[in-house]
């Protein structure tokens, strides 16, 4: 049973990892750039004009997917986070740490298409709204990350102290949004609702959703080539390091 | 049990003895809330309705300011050590550092809180919900900081990084403790509020000394 299986805790390892994670990103970068083609394509000239908000919707195209991301990436990272303090393997904090800056970009990215979104829609580049004020508050979470990481000399410390911050940080997620959620409709600020959404022509959620997948290939290839660079870094003193081709030159 | 006590006493001790860093933390409090007034403006309407807000600002800049002290000097002069050493239950020695805290920077915030409240032309009901939900969310503000601190021990930049991790999740605090205030001013009744920020404490009590705990661990490795 066992020789047939891949011994998938062989790419725990920095060394074994860094070649496979090598393989895998020109694919990753492929399938980005062909999921981007074609969920442009969609969103720019296959998806309908909206009757209400004109063409100025399309800058959903970019601002949904952008937003599951950011939320997703924060799970993904809180996991790699625990599993890296449960079994104690040097490559799990190197993934967090390397989808921390992805993450932020993506919140980031969601603020400012909402911003650009918001101001004809709205006639507000920013309402107090529970979604964008709790996607204001992931960018915070994940700013804090970062910084908590650069702050820390020692590798080990940083992976450790910033997985028991991603974890805290996750359970905290549901009742910040629930927070937000109820603190909005007390003060019952924007009359507006983004979850009132018009019913979605069929190419708008293929369009979305192929954007989507598109954000994904191009959030793992972009970690994998953080988590390469973070290895080298770490792993510089050890002799595989010095033996590869990319180090000689 | 006696050594939770005996830390609570000792810390309390220690803060008794160097009281300018209590009386410090607490006129940050009184100054900040204090300066909303003169760059807003002195109509009393506008000012009774931001005051709720303005407290529970004021108040999580102060705790703030007084969470660096929590594990610093113990660390610096080797207590720390001693204490994971030792045969109680670190979570339990942490527990009673984080109460000890908030009497020290809780506690007299809440007390205060009323006197400012005046200020502001809150009505004897109100002042006495500032009160309740300063109650409970100060215990909170303290047990959430003190996870902030033990990751920051020792860190470069401690202090604004601190901030920069800890105020995101001060946020739940924040909201249901000044919505309390105004609920009940607007005749809404604070029960709710009240209720969901017991149940935060209740939350943070469990797991905060533990991830404390853990992070402390790390930070002495």
């Amino acid at each position: 049973m066992n020789n047939r299986l891949i011994n998938w805790f062989k790419f725990a390892s920095p060394q074994s990892f860094y070649p496979l994670a090598g393989k895998m990103i020109p694919w990753f970068w492929a399938l980005a750039a062909v999921f981007g083609v074609v969920g442009l394509w969609i969103s720019f000239f296959a998806a309908p004009t909206d009757a209400q908000q004109g063409e100025g919707y399309r800058i959903i195209f970019l601002h949904v997917p952008a937003s599951w991301m950011s939320m997703f990436i924060y799970l993904v990272m809180a996991a790699w986070a625990g599993l890296g303090l449960t079994l104690n393997t040097r490559l799990s904090g190197m993934m967090a740490q390397a989808l921390a800056p992805t993450g932020a970009l993506m919140a980031f990215l969601s603020l400012w298409t909402g911003a650009l979104w918001g101001k004809p829609m709205w006639g507000a580049w920013w309402v107090w709204d529970a979604r964008l004020t709790s996607e204001l508050i992931l960018f915070f979470l994940y700013i804090g990350f970062i910084a908590l990481q650069a702050a820390i000399d020692d590798p080990r410390r940083a992976d450790k102290a910033g997985a028991i911050l991603a974890l805290v940080g996750v359970v905290n997620i549901p009742i910040i949004y629930f927070s937000v959620k109820w603190w909005n409709t007390l003060h019952q600020g924007a009359s507006v609702s983004l979850t009132r959404s018009p019913s979605m022509a069929q190419t708008m959620l293929w369009g979305m959703l192929v954007m989507a997948l598109c954000f994904w290939m191009y959030s793992i290839a972009v970690a994998l080539m953080r988590v390469r660079a973070i290895i080298l870094e770490r792993e510089t003193h050890t002799e595989w390091v010095k033996e590869l081709d990319e180090v000689k030159r | 049990m006696s050594a939770l006590l005996a830390i609570v006493r000792r810390d309390l001790l220690l803060a008794m003895r160097r009281k300018s860093e209590v009386l410090t933390a607490l006129f940050f409090f009184i100054i900040v809330v204090s300066l909303f007034p003169l760059g807003i403006g002195p109509e009393p309407q506008l000012l009774k309705k931001i005051a709720p807000g303005v407290l529970w600002v004021a108040a999580l800049l102060a705790t703030m300011l007084s969470l660096n002290r929590l594990f610093a000097t113990d660390h610096a002069d080797g207590t720390l050590e001693q204490l994971v050493l030792s045969p109680t239950p670190l979570g339990l020695l942490v527990a009673g550092k984080i109460a000890a805290h908030w009497l020290t920077s809780g506690l007299p915030l809440v007390l205060l809180a009323p006197v400012l409240g005046l200020q502001f032309d809150l009505e004897a009901s109100a002042l006495g919900v500032l009160v309740g939900a300063l109650l409970l969310g100060t215990p909170l503000l303290s047990l959430i900081g003190a996870i902030g601190a033990a990751l920051t021990l020792g860190v470069r930049g401690g202090g604004v990084l601190l901030s920069l991790l800890v105020l995101p999740l001060y946020i739940p605090a924040l909201i249901f403790g000044a919505g309390a205030v105004e609920a009940h001013i607007s005749g809404l009744g604070a029960g709710g509020h009240l209720s969901l920020l017991a149940a935060l404490l209740a939350l943070a009590a469990f797991f905060a000394p533990w991830a404390t705990t853990a992070a402390l661990r790390i930070a002495l490795e």
